[in-house]
């Protein structure tokens, strides 16, 4: 979930009112979001750093606000006031709309088909006598990166890079090069690289290390230049120092790079629809050309408005109300929905702004009807579902022994990391010896056991693997108690109703097992079928799991028997 | 029992006296060791108030083991003068004797004696009194007769620093007549035998009291994991309910099962690896319901059953990558395929079993936990049904202030996190997740459009570490687990009664 900071004197002032922090974190709370946490620059330094380095830090308040995870319109200041508003039917939501230029001639940005290697899609707009303020630069350049983390997928999907339009002059074009053959002097550097140094120069940046790995490894590498070849950027990696967007600047070119031109579409939009609120025409967007290989042109940003029919009905039988057409079209258009009964039946029409991508079915409607409703005034009913109760089988052996329950896999971690195992436990005797040796203190004898799964490789099985459910118990004492293991399988067998016979019952017979004692060891025959070994641990296993004492074991498929 | 000599001896001191007894003044006058008095005493008082016995402590003087020779041969320095002949004796020869070094020194200081130097044959000692006082020995002496009264506390320190004397504590007994004293005891008896029981003979005996303040006998027993107890109690509940156990007897899923038939996009943060665990071997996937896959592609990738879907490059080979499972509402797809497969009939399932996930470990995080899972499927169920059922389910767990928040999860819309209100910490606390599944993820497998599938989650760790006040997770799962506390927890009730 993101988490967007915001300094809390600035939101008030946005909303219009104070609230405390409790009515703040009360409001959140019915809207779907979370005050995570309520802190200051200097707090966050503090604890990051140490005292010494937060001495000089602002102490301004901050709310850490938890956003969920797809309500991209929330990621910024302008965008979580907007929706806080139109919630609390303090503002209408603003119409978003792209014009032509004055001009009459759009910026363009041709893409050459060498992109198609590396990162084929691309999108623009351009943000007309826009107003900065250092605030609003701020919270401009943390969308960016919130978009980056999240939708953008660490800028793997969609890069997004914006630019002084006043620098450059277009036509723009977008292609890929080799890496030797890309030479510009990178956002805040002081001279020109080709990408190959910048490749590894960046090898150690704490930040944009993270990035280097999309374009890496490919022939080419994105870039794009302006008519007089100047760098814009080059994507996903790094902007180009000369375009770069400063308090003064008044007119912003924006442009994403993308291999997911659905998503590109959408970062576009909410790049837009947030920070068109600060363009001398506020929400309006002035429109790009971009100009594919094959020829074909798109303008952008989309912005479109997305029109859906529903009933009341529908929201009422979903969410378990009992509303009128008015009051849910009404309760819509809180959400952002501009919504109307259109007086045919109980029909409602359900306008789908471009900063609500997360709409994409009519229960994301639903839902959002039933947030305005408010989740906790619904009625709580109970369903009629008749059913009948069944369960699995649970073997409930209590035997006098102690079960510590452990875990599936120990060592297991990602193949990312630093990894050692990689292993889905076959065995459950290795952990309950550890549990011994990490209990030594215990007084004896330690008398364990344990029910669970292991997972074998399996080809019957669609996914190549199964579990298999083992019983394994461990008598650890100064005598090895051989006598103690094979009694607890005696009335594990008695229990299952399982008789001591060859044949027909359960017996058990002597085996070769370097895990046990040589002359020590038995296996496990039930009906005939191996099932698994008892016998005293051999000395070499118990000195390798740092323990002192024998040690008697047994280990058996219990899978027969549920 | 103690000497019985000793203990009728000491009843009849104890008859003779007015008021009480001393027992270290009884040891001495008995000439015996002052253990066997306290002795005499413990078993006198195990017979009831024939005596009372009350406890005393007394500091006295001691003579260390140095201390004693010096108060019964003189100090090193008295020695060390009585040794030297009036001719004078070689320094050398004096340092030969056991007390020469300390003596000579100390002689020197009280100018008892002098050296000279010069003298042939090297350096020669002489008195230099005629006679002198030992008052070391003696201040010893009266240590030993037990006049310290008559020594001032500067002196006993500095002899005590001399490590000559030591102060001891002694515990004595001061004894004196019980309420039931007598001078003649009967032996009791300890238990019940069989031939008391035989011949009735237990008619004319007196038993010995019982301790009930000593613990009893721990019984040979087994003991159950907390979470098991706990996973027990949650069975319970769902059965009650009227909840079916789903088989989830499958770690090792497919990412088709675990993530794309619950409509979660390919390009999810959580089918990262840095979320997931994913199989080296064996990698894939090899059989999926051939139909089911492609409206999967479909709805993911064009949308469709009135979704704009994700509009992405829906691949195969991702649904193929197996993993650990992240959570068991895999095999709750699975199930819901199943029911979809025949004719619908309405379904309460749940599960109770590990799921794991690529998580930093710390205090309250493994890499595997058990996740509780509830489903229910019906024609027309709401998200007030929803609510309602959550309410009777965390009711039976004593949990009866509930509320919700909106949410955001891929499978589920509406999606709704729960909250009760926690009365130890005054604020709501998170205790679970629910949703209704997504229209996207059921009209794909076949399930009627009007059939609803209401769902909600939790871990069993976190009400388990609450419960049995465990802080690391560590403690409660894995190797490291404490065995004494899985010795110690209780049986586990969750009902409001005892909650």
């Amino acid at each position: 979930m993101p988490t967007v900071g915001v300094k809390r004197d600035l939101l008030f002032k946005a909303l219009g009112r104070t609230y405390t922090d409790e009515e703040f974190d009360e409001l959140c709370f019915e809207f779907g979001l979370e005050l995570d946490e309520i802190t200051s620059e200097k707090e966050i330094i503090s604890r990051e750093q140490g005292d010494s380095k937060a001495s000089g830090a602002s102490d301004t308040i901050l709310y850490k606000i938890d956003v969920p995870a797809n309500r991209y319109d929330l990621l910024c200041l302008e965008g979580l006031v907007r929706g806080l508003q139109v919630f609390k039917n303090t503002l209408e939501a603003p119409r978003y709309r792209r014009v032509s230029p004055s001009s009459g001639e759009p910026q363009k940005l041709v893409i050459t088909k060498e992109t198609a290697a590396v990162r084929p899609h691309a999108v623009a707009a351009v943000l007309r006598n826009i107003t900065f303020t250092q605030e609003r630069y701020d919270s401009f350049i943390e969308l960016q990166e919130k978009l980056h983390q999240n939708i953008c997928r660490l800028r793997s999907l969609v890069a997004i890079g914006t630019h002084d339009l006043d620098t450059i002059s277009g036509p723009f074009t977008y292609t890929a090069k080799p890496p030797g053959d890309i030479s510009f002097k990178p956002l805040n550097q002081t001279k020109e690289y080709t990408a190959t140094q910048l490749m590894s120069l960046y090898k150690t940046d704490s930040h944009l290390r993270h990035y280097l790995h999309i374009i890496e490894d490919k022939p080419v590498y994105p870039v794009i230049y302006d008519s007089n070849g100047i760098v814009l950027s080059m994507p996903p990696i790094i902007n180009g120092d000369h375009s770069k967007i400063t308090l003064k600047t008044k007119n912003v070119f924006i442009e994403c790079t993308a291999t997911d031109v659905t998503k590109a579409k959408i970062v576009l939009d909410m790049m837009v629809t947030m920070f068109s609120e600060y363009c001398s025409q506020p929400f309006t967007v002035e429109e790009a050309e971009v100009v594919y290989p094959d020829g074909k042109t798109y303008k952008y940003p989309e912005l479109a408005y997305r029109k859906e029919k529903l009933s009341s009905e529908f929201i009422n039988r979903k969410v378990g109300i009992n509303e009128s057409t008015e009051k849910i079209a009404q309760l819509l258009t809180r959400m952002c929905l501009l919504s109307q009964a259109t007086g045919v039946g109980d029909e409602i029409e359900v306008e789908i702004p471009p900063t609500r991508s997360d709409i994409i079915h009519a229960c994301d409607i639903m839902e959002d009807a039933a947030m305005a409703y408010g989740f906790n005034n619904i009625p709580r009913t109970t369903p009629r579902t008749y059913t009948v109760a069944n369960q699995q089988f649970v073997p409930s052996l209590f035997l006098g022994h102690s079960c510590p329950l452990r875990q599936i896999v120990a060592h297991l971690s990602s193949l990312t990391t630093l990894c050692h195992h990689q292993v889905a436990r076959t065995t459950l005797l290795p952990g309950l010896l550890k549990t011994i040796a990490a209990n030594r203190k215990m007084p004896l004898p330690l008398k364990l056991f344990e029910i669970s799964d292991v997972v074998l490789k399996d080809e019957t099985k669609d996914v190549g693997a199964r579990n298999s459910r083992r019983f394994c118990a461990v008598y650890y004492n100064k005598s090895p108690g051989f006598e103690v293991i094979h009694g607890l399988l005696d009335r594990t067998m008695q229990l299952l109703e399982v008789k001591s016979v060859r044949g027909d019952g359960y017996h058990i017979q002597a085996a070769d097992d370097s895990t046990f004692f040589p002359g020590r060891c038995a296996e496990i025959f039930v009906r005939g079928k191996s099932v698994g070994r008892l016998g005293v641990l051999h000395p070499d296993v118990i000195n390798r799991f740092e323990l002192t004492m024998p040690c008697s074991a047994l280990e058996m498929d219990i899978e027969p028997f549920l | 029992m103690a000497d019985t000599g000793v203990v009728e001896t000491l009843l009849r001191l104890i008859e003779k006296v007015d008021d009480g007894v001393d027992s270290l003044e009884v040891a001495a006058s008995l000439g015996v060791d002052h253990q066997v008095i306290v002795g005499a005493v413990k078993s006198l008082q195990a017979l009831g108030d024939i005596i009372s016995a009350e406890l005393r402590s007394s500091k006295h003087w001691e003579l260390t083991e140095e201390g004693t020779e010096i108060a019964e041969q003189g100090s090193h320095e008295a020695r060390v003068f009585s040794s030297i002949p009036l001719e004078g004796l070689a320094q050398s020869e004096l340092m030969k004797l056991s007390f020469g070094k300390i003596g000579f020194s100390k002689a020197m200081s009280n100018k008892w004696i002098r050296v000279d130097k010069s003298h042939e044959g090297g350096p020669r000692i002489f008195k230099t009194v005629e006679s002198i006082d030992d008052q070391v020995r003696e201040k010893l002496l009266l240590v030993k007769k037990a006049n310290t009264a008559q020594l001032e506390e500067k002196e006993k320190n500095e002899l005590k620093k001399r490590k000559l004397l030591s102060e001891v504590t002694v515990k004595s007994y001061w004894i004196s007549k019980g309420i039931s004293f007598s001078t003649t005891i009967t032996k009791q008896e300890t238990e019940l035998t069989p031939e008391m029981v035989a011949n009735g003979s237990w008619k004319e005996k007196k038993f010995k009291p019982y301790n009930f303040e000593a613990m009893g006998v721990a019984p040979d027993c087994g003991h159950l994991h907390p979470l098991m107890k706990v996973r027990t109690q949650f069975r319970q509940i769902f059965l009650e309910m009227g909840f079916t156990e789903m088989p989830t007897n499958n770690f090792i899923e497919s990412s088709f099962w675990n993530f794309d038939s619950l409509f979660q996009p390919q390009q999810h943060p959580a089918r990262d690896q840095h979320d997931t665990f994913f199989l080296s071997d064996p990698a894939l996937a090899h059989e999926f319901p051939q139909d089911y896959l492609e409206r999967v592609k479909k709805v993911h990738s064009e949308g469709g059953f009135g979704s704009q879907g994700y509009k992405y490059d829906w691949k195969i080979e991702e649904a193929q990558k197996n993993i650990l499972r992240t959570h068991t509402t895999a095999v709750s797809a699975r199930m819901l395929y199943k029911l979809a497969q025949q004719k619908f009939t309405p379904v309460k399932y749940f599960s109770i079993d590990r799921v794991f996930r690529n998580e930093t470990l710390d205090a309250t995080h493994l890499a595997e936990f058990h996740q509780i899972e509830g489903v229910v499927a019906d024609y027309g169920l709401t998200l007030g049904d929803l609510m309602g059922i959550l309410h009777q389910f965390f009711t039976k767990l004593g949990i009866t202030k509930l509320r919700f928040k909106p949410a955001y999860n891929p499978y589920t819309e509406p999606s709704m996190e729960v909250f009760s209100y926690h009365e130890g910490l005054k604020k709501w606390v998170e205790v679970g997740n629910s949703g209704v599944f997504r229209p996207e993820m059921l009209l794909p497998m076949g399930l009627p459009e009007d059939v609803s599938v209401i769902a909600w989650g939790l871990s069993l760790e976190r009400p388990t570490m609450i419960k049995y006040g465990i802080n690391n997770i560590r403690e409660l799962v894995g190797h490291k687990v404490n065995l004494q506390m899985v010795y110690d927890s209780p049986i586990c009730r969750l009902d409001p009664n005892t909650a």
